[in-house]
Formats: C-alpha cells, structure tokens, sequence
C-alpha cells in the first residue's frame, strides 16, 4: 500500500521516538531526519534505521522535497525557529506538524478536533504540550455534557522526562496549556500547573484534572463521557489509564490520570513525551488516509 | 561557636507561609494589621502572597478571599522601613504575575524550585532582576538533595543572578548536622558576597536549633514567623529565635519585646487551630514529607477514612514533593480502596 513520505526536524529524543512509531503506521513512511549537529546521535541512529539525513537545517531538507515526495513534516525543534521552518515548507506544499510551542497553526488534540482540521485542510496545526494532550480531552468530556465555568490541570513529569528547552521556558508551557484548555478543552477559564519530580525510580507521568460545572454535575452522563474519551486516546495511547475518579464535590469534578508510555525509544515513564509523539503521528494518519483517499490535497502556500 | 556580633536579616512568612495554616483565609484587614506591627517591630523583610505564592490561587491550593495584588498593594503602601516580599514558584507563577506583584510595591521575591530542579527557573530570576529586586534562590525539600547537589543547584542559582540562596527544610525534617552540611556546601562554591538563608519548619521542634546551625556555617538570611504561624508545625517561631540571638549577641535589629507582643495579641488570636508539633505535623518532619500536606491530608483523612498519618507516610514513601496536593486525595482514594472502603468507578 501507498504510504506518505514524511520529514521529521529536530534529531532529539521526540524526533528518534517519531521515527519508531511512523515506521509502525500502515501509511506514514520516514523518509528524511533533519538535525543541526552532523556529530549528533540521533542523525546516525535515523541513518542507522534507513532514513536519509541532513545536518544543515531546514535549508538542507528543502532541495529534496519535491524529488523525495515529503508531503508531511513534524517540527520538534523549538519554537523559536518554527515559524520560519513552517514558512519553507509550507511553501512546498509540505504540511507541518508542530511539537513546540509556537502554536501558529490551530492547537489539535486528536479525539477533540482532528477530523476538523482535515477537513479544513490546515497546513501547519500545533499538538500544544506534554500536558495539554493528557488532559484536555477529559475537560473536553466534561464540556461536552455541562457548561465548565473553570478547568484546572495539574501535570506532574518525571524529572528525567523534561528536557532543557521546556526548564527554560516554563512560562510558555503554562501560558499554552492554559489558554489550550479555554480552546479546545471548552472551559471558559483554564489554568495548568506543572511540578518536575526527580523520584528514583521515575515517576510515571501522573495528570489530575478538576472541571467547575456551571449547574449540579450530571455523575452518571460525565462520567460516561469521561470513559467514553478515555477510550477514544487509548487507541493511540494504550497507557492513558484512569487511577482515581470521576470523583464529584458540589460542583467540582475530578479526575486522576496516569500516562505510561510505549517505551518506543523514550522510556515508559515518559508518558509525556510518548502522548505527543503518539498524537502527533495520529494527527499525520488522520491527513495521510485523507490524502491517499483524494479527498484532500495539499497546495503550496504562498 | 562565638557568634556575637554578627548581623542577620530576618525575613517573616507568616502572611504567606502562614496562609496555608490559616486555609488561605487572612483577610486584607488582617494582613495591614500584622505587616503594620511587623514593620514597627523593625522586620526588615515581610512576604505576603497566597500560601503558594504568585498564580496560588488554585483549586490545587485553594483560593484566598482577595487577589494577590490586592494583598501586597494593601501592605505595602503602610510599610515605613519593612520591604515586602513575594513567593514565586516556576509552573504556578509566571512572570507577568511577577511584574503585576512589584506594580503593587513587592520589591523582593523567593524565586523557589524543588532542590534538584533549580534549572527551571533562571527565566524567573532573571527577570526579577531586571526589575530591580532583591531575589533569593529558594531550593526547597532541601533534605532530598545531598550537600554536593545542593551546592550545584545553587550555583545554578546564582548563576542566574540570584543575590541570595536558600536551604529550605520544606518538610522540617533536618537536624542541625544535615543543615551546616549543606549551607557550608554552599558557603564553599557561591561567590562571597552571594548570601546564604536558611527557611525552617518546626514539625521535629528542630527550628530555632537549625537556623542557628545554619548562621555558624555561614547564613546571613533567616526566615521565621511571628507565632511559628505556617504549614505543619509552623515555621521557626521568629520571637523566640530572635530573643535566643540576643542572647548570643547575634545582631537582627529588631525590637524584640514588640515582636513578643505581635505574636501573642495579633497572631496566636488568629489561629484556626494551634500550630505546633502534634501527631500530624511530627510526622511529616519524620517522613520528610512537604509541610503544606498537612490540612489537605487530614481533609482527605477525614472523606475516605484512612488515617492521616498513614497518607502522610505513604506519601513520603513515594517522594511527592511541594506543589503536589492533588496526589494526596489520590493517595487516600487508593488507599481507601485497598482497604475495602471505596469502590472502584470503573474500568
């Protein structure tokens, strides 16, 4: 069968897991790892799984783009230079898929708005954060039943699993999450919290998630829609697990998660890493099945 | 150890560490009042912010009847000498609320990490620095780092432009040898004049004992509250340790007869419960767990009926640190259910 040619920017640890779980997919195809440092261990792993690489930026991906027929990129350098790598390819024709921050393009959680983005054929849609993936969904199950006047989320990462780029801005991931919350999640009000544990053993990424309804919670509806999501990311998240609740207070509803990776490349405790990489590559399947179909196309934008 | 003649800046939390004794419940009213009597007592230093700092307000944490502006604009308008301080932890407080607190007159901040993870927070400091304040690097759960660590992660610190760094036995769990330990650590690595704090918690009654330990390695900062008022046992009782310095000729500029009369007519009136070591707030020095766990276990003790020193313990046992509230219902849901007394919802 067909499968779509993908490029993956950024050779850390979310590029190397990518290249496992799109090598997986019945129509998605590696083809291209585009690094910064030609010393870099993720160049020669990508080089050692078949994958053609570049270590001269974007800039160095850009010439092959149209012989190697890359239709999808995933972004996972920073977004400080996403706007720019989104721009070229765009340009191409390539859609993005961005893993930082920048959020230029409309924030995407799979169950909640995929099919909506393809449809509108977006060329560059933002997978928002570690946090946002894990639990926007739920706020989502809760919105979808019952007006949510305020939803709260409380991430907690292993210390191992948060690399330097999210330490040093953890500002953004606050600010992103928060607003993802309102957007997509459907509260009126978010606001996210995120604590780094160093435990040894690591912790599994643990999320709890708490929605104010306008009205009296309806249990038996929300907590049915809250399974029913649960479902939904469970099949590309199999460690998307409910530990605790749905547990109701007044007005208050609660939910504890925890998110076990696949330990493709990044280890299982890393959750956080593997439910945006995971919801990533959803999102790539979602457009690729849409493109193989015919009924979207991608165009150049200029 | 001689220490006399050496000056030590006290700085008071029971208006922002004492929040969490007080569910977050102080007014604004009660606020001016303690902060007025605080800056006449001649406390150079006053923090005022929810329990949690900037961006507390929470269901996590709960939320306090009044803004965080509202509370440092009130107080701070009223100081004659004392300058009002902030706590400001990177994943719950951010920078534009950092700027909306020194618009309101805070002209100090506790920049605060877990002590392994000082590298998230060079943003925070660096920016309190540009405005002009005085910043403190605020390593907390000081006891899960060892003194080579904690040397680093201040380092790290003041790196990012920290003026001070502090040792914060955020779970009162160090006895005086583990506090040297670490504050000599530092002593050995920070640039002379990069201060060094020490913020204590009473849950073994070790409190006043540590931050002396503390000034004989070296610390120059001291944090205590009128009344010990703060989470678990409360924080070192600052009128006692400041008639202990004055025994020892420690120089802290304060009045103490007038602290002595804060505490006792204006503090001690306003507790909810008493604050001192009881079987709760023991247990937490004991297990080393964050001293803000206290009410919320005793809460969570009290829906699902497991004991709160049995969540406090397993909580230690499974090294959850400061900022993880939500983990504690957890804990005592599972709990609960492996000992019959909640049924599973479902899948």
């Amino acid at each position: 069968m067909k499968k779509i040619r993908c490029a993956l920017i950024g050779s850390g640890n979310i590029g190397t897991d990518l290249i496992y779980k799109i090598q997986r997919s019945p129509v998605l195809e590696p083809v291209w790892m585009v690094g910064i440092d030609p010393s870099s261990e993720g160049l020669a792993r990508a080089r050692e799984m078949g994958l053609k690489t570049t270590a001269e930026g974007v800039d160095g991906l850009l010439p092959h783009v149209l012989e190697d027929n890359i239709q999808i990129a995933f972004d996972a350098t920073s977004a400080y230079v996403h706007a720019e790598n989104s721009r070229k390819l765009n340009a191409l024709g390539v859609m993005m898929i961005d893993l930082t921050p920048a959020a230029i393009g409309p924030l995407c959680v799979p169950p909640v708005n995929l099919r909506q983005h393809a449809e509108k054929v977006e060329m560059n849609v933002n997978m928002i954060s570690c946090a946002g993936q894990a639990t926007i969904p739920i706020v989502n199950a809760v919105s979808r039943i019952q007006g949510v006047g305020y939803a709260e989320i409380v991430a907690s990462l292993s210390s191992k699993s948060v690399g330097p780029g999210t330490r040093a801005n953890l500002d953004e991931f606050t600010y992103t999450t928060s607003s993802a919350i309102e957007q997509v999640g459907g509260a009126r009000k978010g606001k996210a919290l995120a604590i780094i544990n160093p435990a040894e053993p690591p912790m599994i990424m643990r999320n709890t998630i708490s929605c104010l309804t306008d009205d009296e919670p309806d249990h038996g509806r929300i907590t049915e829609s809250i399974l029913q999501m649960i479902g939904e990311v469970q099949k590309y998240v199999p460690g998307y697990r409910l530990v605790n609740g749905p547990i109701y207070d007044g007005n208050k509803v609660q939910v504890f998660m925890e998110v076990a990776g696949l330990g493709d490349y990044l280890p299982r405790y890393a959750g956080n890493l593997d439910i945006m990489t995971a919801a990533a590559t959803c999102t790539a399947e979602m457009f690729a099945e849409e493109i193989l179909k015919g009924s979207i196309r991608l165009e150049p934008v200029v | 150890m001689d220490l006399k003649g050496r000056k030590i800046t006290l700085h008071d939390m029971c208006l922002r560490d004492g929040m969490h004794a007080k569910r977050e419940q102080i007014s604004v009213d009660q606020m001016v009042k303690v902060a007025t009597a605080l800056d006449a007592a001649g406390v150079p230093y006053i923090q005022v912010t929810h329990g949690a700092g900037l961006g507390g307000n929470s269901l996590q944490h709960g939320f306090a009847p009044h803004s965080n502006e509202e509370y440092i604009s009130a107080v701070a308008s009223k100081m004659t000498q004392a300058k009002v301080s902030v706590l400001l932890i990177p994943g719950l407080g951010t920078m534009k609320e950092l700027q909306s607190a020194y618009d309101c007159g805070a002209r100090s901040v506790h920049v605060a990490t877990h002590c392994t993870e000082a590298d998230t927070a060079p943003q925070h400091i660096a920016f309190a620095r540009k405005l002009g304040m005085d910043t403190t690097g605020f390593l907390m759960m000081a006891h899960l780092n060892d003194p080579d660590g904690i040397a680093r992660q201040g380092k790290l610190m003041e790196s990012y432009g920290a003026h001070t760094v502090y040792v914060t036995d955020s779970a009162g769990y160090m006895l005086p040898d583990d506090v040297k330990a670490r504050i000599g650590a530092l002593r050995a690595v920070l640039k002379p004049e990069t201060e060094i704090g020490f913020h204590g918690h009473h849950n073994l009654g070790m409190g006043i004992a540590n931050s002396i330990a503390a000034i004989e390695a070296g610390a120059t900062r001291i944090d205590g509250s009128a009344a010990g008022l703060g989470a678990g046992a409360g924080n070192t009782p600052l009128e006692v340790f400041a008639a202990v310095c004055e025994r020892m000729g420690i120089e802290t500029g304060v009045d103490l007869f007038k602290l002595m009369d804060v505490a006792e007519e204006i503090i001690v009136p306003m507790m909810e419960h008493v604050v001192r070591v009881d079987r709760e707030s023991l247990t937490l020095g004991f297990a080393g767990v964050y001293s803000t766990f206290l009410l919320h276990s005793k809460r969570a003790a009290d829906r699902f009926g497991v004991p709160a020193r049995d969540i406090l313990v397993e909580l230690g046992r499974k090294k959850m640190i400061g900022g993880q509230e939500d983990m504690i219902m957890d804990t005592a849901m599972t709990m609960a259910r492996e000992r019959g007394l909640l049924k599973a919802v479902a899948a």
